[in-house]
């Protein structure tokens, strides 16, 4: 499914010579560039081609000195990639830029697209890439006092390699001035004609951010002049954990990315993993995934349900709803073995057939939700108290928000109707019959509608996996399906060294690249893996929702109240590991 | 002399079985949120958590007296025991029955409007004092709040007062022989409510508290027992605007049969349930929309209500 013609057009617009073209796993198409070129062919793709790309939609980088299958590409010590995305053509577009160590820096395109502010930060950040013109290019992810770029190969990627931690008192003392906040830095003024700025430092251990989020506010009064959040108090270097583990043990760290979503964080990996491998997945498999990730959307979504409520004063709901939560885990547990984080789906399928009584459990829990919801919707959405905290609070617009990078129900609230299941259904989404909830407003209040319209489509989801789980192999037949079907090793050697290897080892997964992307809890989670045709990982990107969807908070909370900002935070629905990955 | 004596055992019987009272309301609150949210609520301690408040009592006591260097010291300290005063002292003139009550003033009514104006200042100079900025943000709306409820809560009482003819709480009992005041006094008695719930700085109007937003509001910076009087002052509180609407809205101590210690404990715990309900169900307002809805509709209503009563006063009068 190769889409060659916007090739072609760039080919046409500024010469064949200017661009080289890679092939790769997942038929985005992909083309090379020089960084002289970059700002000129993206102004070009999003606002002059026909039927433009008007969403970054994730921008990264990739060390290349250690990587040995790069057939087709150009030479470059450091590669910056941007993922750009037409709606409109309901197509990828992949532009990579080839660095070298010594000049590792490239013009910014935060003028372009708002939200390549803090993808360049990042990159910046975990790799050294300098981007000129950038407004702030400064660490965002780790300290300020963070020695180097972990993203590199040459950066350890574990504390035994980096020599003893030591924090004596002037170091504390170095590492605590270095937190605080200076609003110069930022081109904030302290006071104005009549009053002086309060700047009110919000987390990162606050009540109200869900989780070690970071906020500094501007208020003049209550009213907020501006919000600078800080983020990266969650990292956890899941990117560079992936190049120290094998294919098939990093799929627990995928859990603990958006650790709301369960196995719906394993999904779009596994689909990635393969995509690059060539492995078709049986129905059965197919559809015990959707049904699980749907039952994770349910969970996520009662969990933001309620702590939204609770965001606005309204204590009892999040009790009702984290009930709810234990229902769906007592299937998942029935059915996986874990709860929050069952880390059970694997390349090529998922870890056991479902057991014996699923279909009960399943079935009851479908004729008990149903009910419930109808309850909260009395209870909160059509709560006179919760609509006039809500209503017309933290609004944007359909073409804010794509150039902002929101997808998910946060992109579904401004009245655009953008679901990859439909889209681009993966792992048998278009086999099954559900709407995609939309509203017009794009406040707080529409976001909560689409989602809790979103979880009646779940259940109906869930129904129709329930009443027609297909019969067969719950994992594929093919070698590099993980751990390998065992039942023929038995019988002759070769199968015996290959399973052998494969479970100790690894499998070996073909070199290339593949990107899939998922209509996860919060938005779009993406998996960006790139093989060298090694049993690991050479770079693993993850591309999630919340992270452009925190970068969005300042744009709607500026002018509005503090109690405000906490119905904008629990509407945006992020999860601080998503963020900070 | 023998009037003070006499005196003495109602107050010291009042003072224990409010402070007694209110550490139990502690535990009321937590079981009876605990039944409507699905849970347990304290049941460990003590017959069906009974003893929880007598734990947490020891627990607050044990606690290090702790005044952080960067406050206003005298200010922090005084700031909780103004509420816990005021309070106190708002209760000497509840008629309890018609033979406990402490001080039967017969401006009652405006002691009590006083008092209730004066226990705001103990949440203004907390924020104040603390000097941290989550606190004096919680001071601010707390002083906002104060202005705004204030006025109508005073003035939707204004048509009991006419009604009865008298501030004297006592002869407001009484003068509801025959129809308790809940009836023609309707909107007042609503109005009334939603100033108490104000007053007492519960949902939906915990605004200076807000701890989504606020941490803890104007009491973050406290600990210990200083903590724990601005708790059992919340709670007070409760006790006292149950109280008075009994004894303004719904005849007080008068009832059939039972008497009258008993009818005006049921009725007043009757409203402690219903503030606790309301605080299990309703989500909080933002402090701009509770001055609006303070202004423009609780305002002006409690003026109407005023009018009204007093034409219809008026002109029930010369027939008498």
């Amino acid at each position: 499914m190769t889409q060659t013609a916007i090739v072609d057009d760039l080919c046409n617009r500024f010469g064949a010579g200017t661009f080289g073209r890679q092939e790769t796993g997942d038929g985005i198409p992909t083309v090379w560039t020089t960084k002289e070129r970059a700002r000129e062919v993206l102004g070009y793709l999003k606002t002059e081609v026909e039927r433009p790309y008007k969403m970054l939609y994730d921008l990264t980088a990739i060390d290349e000195r250690v990587r040995r299958v790069r057939q087709g590409q150009s030479p470059s010590d450091f590669t910056v990639v941007y993922h750009l995305l037409s709606f409109e053509r309901n197509e990828d577009l992949r532009l990579k830029i080839p660095l070298t160590e010594q000049v590792a820096s490239l013009p910014t395109i935060t003028d372009l697209w708002p939200a390549a502010n803090w993808y360049e930060r990042e990159v910046w950040d975990l790799f050294g890439i300098t981007f000129v013109g950038h407004p702030h290019l400064r660490r965002i992810l780790l300290p300020p006092t963070w020695q180097g770029h972990p993203l590199r190969k040459d950066h350890p990627a574990r504390a035994t390699e980096m020599g003893r931690f030591y924090l004596p008192e002037d170091r504390q003392e170095t590492e605590e001035a270095a937190l605080k906040f200076r609003p110069e830095e930022w081109g904030m003024k302290r006071s104005r004609e009549t009053s002086d700025f309060m700047f009110l430092n919000m987390g990162p251990a606050h009540t109200g951010t869900h989780g070690i989020l970071r906020l500094v506010l501007q208020l003049d009064e209550e009213r907020i002049v501006d919000v600078v959040p800080d983020i990266g108090y969650h990292h956890r270097g899941a990117e560079k954990m992936s190049e120290r583990q094998t294919w098939h043990t990093f799929i627990p760290y995928t859990d603990r990315i958006d650790y709301l979503g369960g196995v719906m964080n394993e999904l779009p990996y596994v689909l990635a993993v393969e995509k690059l491998a060539g492995i078709v997945v049986p129905d059965r498999a197919k559809v015990i995934r959707v049904m699980m990730a749907e039952f994770f959307r349910l969970a996520s979504h009662l969990v933001w349900y309620g702590t939204f409520a609770q965001d606005v004063g309204q204590l009892s709901p999040v009790f009702y709803m984290f009930t709810d939560r234990e229902r769906i885990f007592h299937i998942v547990e029935a059915i996986c073995g874990g709860r929050m984080h069952p880390e059970w789906f694997r390349i090529g399928g998922v870890a056991q057939d479902l057991p014996e009584g699923w279909d009960k459990l399943v079935r009851e829990f479908l004729n008990y939700l149903p009910p419930r919801l109808a309850e909260y919707d009395d209870l909160v959405m059509r709560n006179a108290i919760f609509k006039a905290r809500t209503q017309g609070i933290g609004r944007y617009s359909t073409a804010e928000a794509i150039d902002w990078g929101v997808t998910g129900p946060g992109l579904r609230a401004t009245g655009f109707e953008w679901d990859f299941r439909k889209q681009r259904p993966y792992s048998g989404y278009d086999q099954f019959e559900f709407d995609v909830p939309i509203a017009m407003h794009g406040d707080c209040y529409d976001r909560a509608v689409v989602r809790v319209e979103e979880m009646r489509q779940s259940l109906r989801i869930i129904e129709q996996c329930l009443n027609h789980m297909p019969e067969g192999p719950y994992k594929a037949e093919h070698p590099l399906t993980t751990p390998p079907i065992k039942e023929r090793t038995m019988h002759d050697i070769e199968t015996l060294i290959a399973h052998f290897l494969s479970v100790s080892w690894g499998p070996v997964i073909p070199a290339g690249e593949a990107f899939v992307g998922i209509e996860a809890t919060k938005g779009n989670n993406g998996y960006y893996l790139v093989s060298d045709g090694t049993p690991w990982p050479y770079r693993v990107r993850i591309r999630t929702p919340s992270f452009p969807h925190m970068q969005m908070v300042p744009l709607i909370s500026r002018g509005l109240l503090l109690a405000d900002l906490l119905a904008i935070l629990g509407s945006v629905d992020f999860v601080l590991a998503d963020v900070d990955r | 002399m023998n009037e003070v004596a006499f005196r003495l055992p109602i107050i010291a019987g009042v003072l224990v079985t409010l402070l007694t009272l209110s550490a139990l309301l502690i535990w009321l609150e937590r079981r009876l949120l605990g039944f409507w949210q699905e849970r347990y609520g304290p049941n460990r301690v003590g017959p069906f958590g009974l003893l929880q408040s007598v734990a947490d009592m020891i627990k607050i006591f044990m606690k290090e007296d702790w005044v952080p260097p960067f406050a206003d010291k005298a200010v922090f300290v005084i700031a909780p025991a103004v509420i816990i005063v005021t309070v106190l002292m708002s209760f000497a003139v509840v008629p309890f029955t018609p033979s406990i009550v402490v001080a039967d003033l017969n401006i009652g009514l405006l002691f009590f409007l006083a008092m209730s104006s004066l226990s705001a200042y103990s949440v203004v100079l907390a924020g104040w004092a603390s000097n941290n900025k989550y606190s004096l943000l919680g001071g601010l709306r707390a002083s906002a709040q104060m202005l705004s409820y204030e006025v109508f809560m005073g003035l939707s009482l204004m048509g009991v007062v006419m009604l009865a003819g008298s501030f004297n709480l006592g002869d407001i009992v009484e003068a509801q022989r025959d129809l308790w005041f809940c009836i023609p006094q309707i909107l007042g008695f609503i109005i009334f409510l939603i100033a108490g719930l104000a007053e007492t700085k519960r949902i939906p109007f915990d605004i200076p508290e807000a701890e989504a937003e606020l941490v803890a509001g104007f009491h973050t910076e406290y600990s210990g027992m200083k903590f724990g009087m601005f708790f059992v002052g919340e709670y007070l509180g409760i006790i006292l605007i149950s109280a008075m609407i009994t004894v303004l809205f719904f005849g007080g101590w008068q009832g059939p049969w039972l008497p009258p210690a008993i009818w005006f404990s049921i009725k007043t715990f009757l409203f402690i349930c219903l503030f606790i309900l309301l605080r299990a169900a309703l989500p909080r307002l933002r402090f701009d929309q509770l001055m609006a809805f303070g202004w423009k509709v609780m305002l002006p209503l409690a003026l109407v209500n005023l009018t009204v009563t007093g034409a219809l006063v008026l002109a029930g009068h010369p027939s008498k």
